[in-house]
């Protein structure tokens, strides 16, 4: 008798109310599931990134010794008498890079102090938008401006300047680099507590002495992630040095001569149509991963420098 | 009387400094907006050229036109219908992966080393290089997976590109949702699904949108990883129609079909040395320019829209 009492509720089928709890448990969990799997997915192609540079690389570095690579001073993969030496890549990136640079920087973070600091609301909300926008437009359209457009100016200004050249398409990646800089720059002084502006206030300090001197060096954390910012897209950017900067390797850092990047030569390959598998084709994974490497090392050292600088409040 | 002179001389000084300091402010205001308008007046000039290079195109004949060895014949009519193709596939693969990931990471996410693992990748998969992506293209997609130089790779590559920006789009909308909506659909007994489908969703959609439009924008401009993996720059056909007259009426075939998009032909075109191609490539960059400024255009307004009109 009292065995059947206890083993009745276990026999009792459950009710239909609880039974949908139970259904929506499950059906709970699986979404979250099917949620993470989609979140997963940035971690899936970091790594497919990553592996996939490397072994495409190692399949390179089986024909080209490491050494030759890192020192010899010919990059002709594709020529008969193939030399593999990735310098004068890496020369025509850095020397655009540095073109831009010299452009972005210093426009951006004056356009940035001046933003945070002078700018009334109502020309922030417009001058925000508009940058926005230029940010929005395709690089190949650059790459146009850069070629038929900046680079016959400076021929007027220096007539022998060839038709394709590094100067150009630098000062045209710089001004596209502008609003990046600036708006991440912006943020990080917009960040610095009123209080300092404050303090400085009352000392009598102008709105210009302010911005230099209190509130640049209290964001200048920020503002030198805005930089590195700016150093990667600079050295990752493809469509406008394809067009405009040549695509003939040349181990040199005259802004006025021609001479390909990496992402110019990957483009030149991408077109040429190479056999899976060719060393032409693994040299563009090569020259992938090298290009990856430098972006990591400039995050790195921008990583320290703000360390270093950091300002806590 | 010389303490009194030398007061009023002091006097003068601070006022000439103040009025130098003033004036300082000024000069730096006037050079700050300078430097700011550099690029807008670098994206005028831009367009100016663009379109006064390439108005003799502009005509229908020129987006009803296969590419050809003739300039003046030449036209984008593979061009953008493979843009809009690839655009498909492009929002078909970023949208509910990137809207998926990030109300994971907004609403799910445990707060534990895992999840700061996936946010630092969403955040450097966005510093990425474009023509990487390419190359993880050309070695996954077209070989790894046998998917070939097709509409699919293209715009599986753009979806992985434009992933971050989608999923930071939706992280930021959902974060402006004060946690008192999620509380009233709790106490009305809703799950954490429904609660997120019928409310948070539902409220950042706005936001969720304007990040779609941005990223789908970037996505019809990029040239590089399409390049990378291999697009043909000269195409006279059309992929297969992906709408069919008998039933199913749907067909998959366009997916694995060749293709060029319009950053490409332009790209082609611009790669010439005929100066009659230059001006193919100035009507199509016009085109490309007016297409994306609509789409960034549309996406700040709705945005500002938005900020507007939600008081929570």
């Amino acid at each position: 008798m009292t065995t059947q009492v206890l083993q009745k509720p276990i026999d009792l089928p459950i009710s239909p109310r609880l039974a949908k709890n139970v259904r929506r448990h499950v059906l709970e969990r699986v979404i979250e599931f099917i949620l993470m799997l989609a979140a997963l997915s940035a971690v899936a192609t970091t790594i497919a990134i990553v592996v996939i540079l490397l072994y495409e690389s190692l399949s390179f570095f089986e024909h080209v010794s490491i050494i030759d690579f890192l020192t010899d001073t010919q990059w002709t993969p594709l020529f008969e008498d193939a030399h593999y030496g990735i310098l004068p890549l890496v020369s025509g990136t850095l020397t655009t890079s540095a073109i831009a640079l010299g452009v972005a920087i210093p426009l951006g973070t004056i356009g940035a102090i001046y933003l945070s600091e002078f700018a009334s609301h109502r020309t922030r909300e417009i001058v925000k938008p508009i940058l926005e926008l230029l940010v929005g437009v395709p690089t190949v359209v650059f790459g146009y401006f850069a070629l038929l457009f900046v680079t016959p100016l400076l021929q007027m200004i220096f007539p022998e300047l060839p038709g394709f050249n590094m100067l150009g398409p630098g000062i045209v990646m710089g001004i596209m680099i502008i609003p990046y800089i600036s708006s991440v720059a912006e943020d990080a002084m917009r960040a610095v507590p009123m209080s300092m502006r404050e303090g400085s206030y009352a000392m009598g300090a102008t709105r210009f002495q302010t911005a230099v001197r209190v509130v640049t060096p209290a964001a200048i954390s920020g503002i030198i992630a805005a930089y590195i910012l700016g150093i990667s897209r600079a050295v990752g950017e493809t469509m406008v040095v394809a067009l405009a900067a040549g695509q003939q390797p040349n181990l040199t850092f005259n802004p006025m001569e021609s001479a390909a990047t990496i992402t110019a030569y990957i483009v030149q390959v991408a077109m040429g149509d190479l056999p899976h598998g060719s060393i032409g084709y693994q040299s563009i994974f090569a020259a992938g991963l090298v290009l990856m490497l430098m972006t990591l090392v400039f995050n790195i050292l921008g990583h320290i420098t703000r360390k270093k600088f950091r300002e806590t409040y | 009387m010389t303490t009194q002179a030398s007061v009023l001389a002091n006097l003068a000084e601070v006022r000439a400094m103040i009025r130098r300091h003033k004036r300082n402010d000024f000069i730096f205001s006037i050079i700050g907006l300078l430097a700011l308008m550099v690029g807008l007046l670098t994206l005028l000039i831009l367009f100016v050229d663009l379109v006064s290079d390439g108005y003799q195109r502009f005509n229908l004949e020129f987006l009803s036109n296969y590419p050809s060895r003739r300039a003046g014949n030449a036209g984008l009519l593979s061009a953008w219908v493979g843009s809009l193709l690839v655009m498909l596939v492009t929002f078909f693969s970023a949208v509910p992966m990137g809207v998926a990931a990030g109300v994971y990471l907004e609403e799910y996410a445990p707060k534990n080393w895992f999840s700061d693992l996936i946010e630092i990748n969403v955040t450097n998969l966005a510093g990425v290089p474009s023509i990487v992506y390419g190359l993880l293209a050309l070695s996954l997609f077209v070989y790894g997976l046998g998917l070939g130089e097709s509409i699919l790779t293209a715009g599986l590559t753009l979806g992985l590109l434009i992933l971050p920006i989608v999923i930071v789009a939706t992280r930021e909308s959902i974060r402006g949702i004060p946690v008192a909506i999620r509380e009233a659909a709790y106490a009305v007994g809703a799950t954490k699904w429904q609660v997120v489908f019928h409310h948070v969703l539902h409220y950042s959609s706005g936001g969720i949108l304007t990040g779609i439009i941005i990223g789908m924008a970037r996505a019809l401009g990029e040239t590089a990883p399409i390049i990378t993996i291999g697009a043909l720059t000269f195409i006279a056909f059309l992929p297969p129609s992906p709408i069919t007259e008998a039933a199913p009426f749907i067909n998959f075939e366009w997916l694995s079909s060749g293709f060029t998009v319009l950053p490409i032909q332009m790209f082609n075109w611009l790669s010439r040395p005929d100066h009659a191609f230059h001006i193919n490539a100035a009507a199509t960059g016009a085109l490309i320019i007016v297409v994306t400024l609509l789409m960034n255009g549309t996406a700040i307004w709705l945005r500002y829209r938005i900020r507007k009109n939600i008081k929570w």
